[in-house]
């Protein structure tokens, strides 16, 4: 048992809360706006190997470990970063898993093309709104059985809650290869679901950071804000949450990682708390701020807006809450005999 | 991170479960309805196979179970539902009197609690100050060599099975508050102790112990005279490592999934097929899995000797209020039949979530309140400043 960072973690986490506080700063996230995709800011990303970080050195990556890249999904989360990092880092895994000798690899690995993966199965061919969407050249994805691999230029986006970069993409597009079946699938799903807990773990820890920093700041009847116990217990009650959702989180990536028999089942559960716990953390952060919160100028909408979409482009919550219990209570109609 | 617990400490959970498959008996539950959550029986037995005094840090003169063991420990007895709410304090008082007592009172009092022949009671709560625990008014007056204690304690529970109470007294009316409190530990046989019962809304028997010129000889001071407040603090540090209730909702999840998979609606439909259902029982997985997860932290940051943070605050107050959600859940669940109490032919698992839902309440109050704990949080993680 050992539950804290490493020093290779930690040195980890240093390096890249230092990068995305100055290279995503709240001016670059405001200037992304409404595309969700900063081309530059992913391109010094790729210079510091973060986007093939995660595929072992036999394969032309970084040889880090699940672990690490959570920590980065951690920091990149906390400041917003408008790139896909973990739906790249997720398919380029799930590329070196499945098919090694693509010919996409080295270039997903070096960071040179954007890759993404589809959170749902396609449509009549169709991934609908994929997270990263209009921001990736190559597309990862479940086409009726078939795991499948696109490329192509990816087609402007709808505006959204999260100024995401979603857009539908086309699995049979000319060219696409057939790299593996659902079991890849589900499991660079789950990768997924627990890198993105840690996304949100880092937004929900920010949202209450500038929280805190805005009711210690504001005086309203003579004294801070923050001074007040009905503020106090609501930041306190939402920062419990948040400290539950960054170890449940952990917990999630080392059991993906140790290939614990419940891994997948932990990543959807800290997707799920860390999901919510994120959300009510921008949103008390938010109500403290009064009406300026509710304002353009101040940054803790900017971190409500992308909660959200941060969860929603995996779905309605619900419908993993239901997958959850079909896992976790077997299938409704085989209660009597599970 | 690594969650995994080491061969010691899952050798030691496979060695507990299968004791307490024995020995937690139909026989052993039942006992508590009488209102004391504590057997006599389960709890000598535990203390013969060494695990009272293996709670206590060997540091202390313990026997060496190290924090990881003891929170596995904690958490089998929590699924098993075994009544040890004077176990806990067993372990915390011979804790706090291994690490603050003197020589007398750790000859006279500490092995008797650990051999499970004598239980003791916390005597802190008072009827005018209950969080603000430093307000307390019992007076202990020095006479020569001994002490004059008059005052009234409240929520001295298992103070009628026990033989000791730790007392929070006054001895100096003339500083702040919390400079003028001293510690005694006080035999329930000293004349002039009444014991009267308060019943509570859960199942439980808590009491009021009554101190009329109770003469106390100064071997039985526990610390400082008017350093009580330091006392305090390491007596919570013992008390929220071990009586956390991390796993309430453990016991009540894995019964209340058991008995939906074989009761019915009244339109007939399964209660585990109700799409109502399922996403509750799931969210108080959830839920547990962060108790988990928490009650992990504070025993890893006691194995690797951390120092004591609000990790126990956050542990407590996220515990206990999911419990008091999930509680409140389950007992919808069940419908009008939710309502039956323990010994009614129809009360569904025997009355057991119905019990629950009276008791839960009672979690989010003990051992701090949410409302502390909140304030704790806000002060020493936030760094909010003091509203109070």
């Amino acid at each position: 048992m050992r539950l804290e960072l490493t020093e290779d973690e930690e040195t980890v986490r240093e390096v890249f809360a230092g990068f995305f506080a100055q290279e995503s700063s709240i001016e670059v996230v405001r200037a992304s706006e409404p595309v969700g995709f900063d081309l530059g800011l992913w391109t010094k990303l790729a210079q510091t190997g973060a986007p093939g970080m995660a595929v072992s050195e036999a394969a032309g990556g970084g040889g880090a470990t699940l672990a690490d890249l959570a920590v980065v999904a951690t920091e990149a989360g906390r400041r917003l970063a408008p790139v896909p990092l973990v739906e790249h880092a997720v398919a380029t895994r799930l590329v070196a898993a499945a098919a090694p000798a693509d010919s996409s690899l080295g270039s997903l690995i070096a960071g040179d093309q954007v890759g993404i993966l589809a959170l749902a199965p396609a449509v009549d061919g169709v991934a609908r709104l994929v997270p990263g969407g209009s921001a990736a050249n190559v597309v990862v994805g479940l086409d009726g059985d078939d795991l499948v691999i696109v490329a192509g230029e990816p087609p402007a986006g709808p505006a959204n809650t999260g100024h995401a970069a979603l857009a539908d993409r086309d699995l049979r597009a000319e060219g696409r290869r057939v790299i593996g079946g659902a079991s890849h699938y589900a499991r660079a799903r789950a990768e997924w679901q627990a890198l993105t807990a840690s996304a949100l773990v880092g937004l929900g820890h920010q949202a209450l950071d500038i929280g805190v920093e805005y009711v210690m700041q504001r005086q309203q009847f003579d004294v801070p804000v923050g001074s007040f116990q009905a503020v106090q217990h609501g930041l306190a009650t939402a920062s419990v949450d948040m400290e539950g959702a960054e170890y449940l989180a952990h917990k999630a990536v080392w059991a993906l990682a140790s290939g614990h028999a419940d891994a997948d089942n932990m990543a959807s559960m800290a997707f799920l708390f860390a999901a919510e716990s994120a959300q009510a953390a921008a949103a008390a952060s938010l109500q403290y701020h009064g009406g300026y919160g509710y304002s353009d100028e101040y940054d803790i909408q900017l971190y409500f807006r992308r909660a959200k979409s941060m969860t929603l482009v995996h779905g309605d919550p619900g419908l993993e809450i239901r997958s959850l219990a079909d896992r976790l209570l077997g299938p409704v109609g085989t209660g009597a005999s599970a | 991170m690594d969650f995994s617990y080491p061969p010691r400490a899952e050798d030691f959970r496979t060695e507990v479960r299968q004791f307490l498959a024995e020995h937690v008996t139909p026989a052993v539950l039942e006992e508590q309805h009488s209102g004391t959550v504590h057997s006599w029986e389960l709890h000598q037995k535990m203390a013969a196979k060494g695990w009272l005094n293996g709670a206590v840090p060997e540091e202390l003169g313990g026997g060496g179970r190290d924090a990881l063991e003891m929170s596995v420990l904690i958490e089998e007895l929590q699924l098993f539902r075994a009544p040890i709410d004077a176990m806990g304090v067993v372990i915390a008082l011979a804790s706090i009197i291994l690490e603050l007592g003197n020589d007398f009172l750790k000859d006279e009092v500490v092995p008797k609690l650990l051999r499970g022949e004598s239980l003791g009671s916390f005597g802190y709560s008072e009827p005018e100050s209950g969080s603000d625990v430093a307000a307390a008014q019992t007076k202990a007056v020095r006479d020569g060599d001994e002490w004059v204690i008059n005052g009234t304690k409240m929520w001295t529970t298992m103070a009628h099975e026990a033989d000791y109470v730790i007392l929070l007294t006054r001895t100096n009316a003339d500083v702040p508050k919390h400079k003028g409190l001293t510690f005694f530990i006080v035999p329930f046989d000293t004349p002039g102790i009444e014991i009267q019962p308060v019943w509570t809304m859960g199942y439980e028997r808590s009491n009021a112990t009554f101190y009329d010129d109770v003469r106390l000889d100064d071997k039985w001071r526990l610390g400082d005279v008017d350093g009580g407040w330091a006392v305090m603090k390491t007596a919570l540090k013992f008390e929220r490592g071990i009586a956390g209730g991390q796993f309430f909702s453990a016991p009540l999840i894995e019964d209340t999934i058991a008995h939906a998979r074989r009761h019915r609606r009244p339109d007939g439909s399964l209660l585990i097929d109700d799409p109502v259902v399922r996403e509750r029982l799931v969210r108080a997985m959830i839920d547990l899995e962060v108790c988990r997860v928490f009650a992990q932290r504070v025993a890893y940051g006691a194995a690797v000797g951390a120092p004591f943070g609000v990790e126990g605050s956050m542990t407590k107050l996220f515990a206990s209020e999911t419990f008091k959600k999930h509680s409140n859940w389950f007992i919808d669940i069940l419908g009008v039949e939710g309502l039956l109490r323990h010994g009614e032919p129809d009360a569904p698992m025997g009355g057991f979530i119905e019990e629950s839902f009276r008791h839960a309440p009672v979690t989010t109050i003990y051992g701090g309140t949410s409302e502390i704990n909140r304030n704790m949080v806000a002060e020493g993680h936030l760094g909010l400043p003091r509203a109070r």
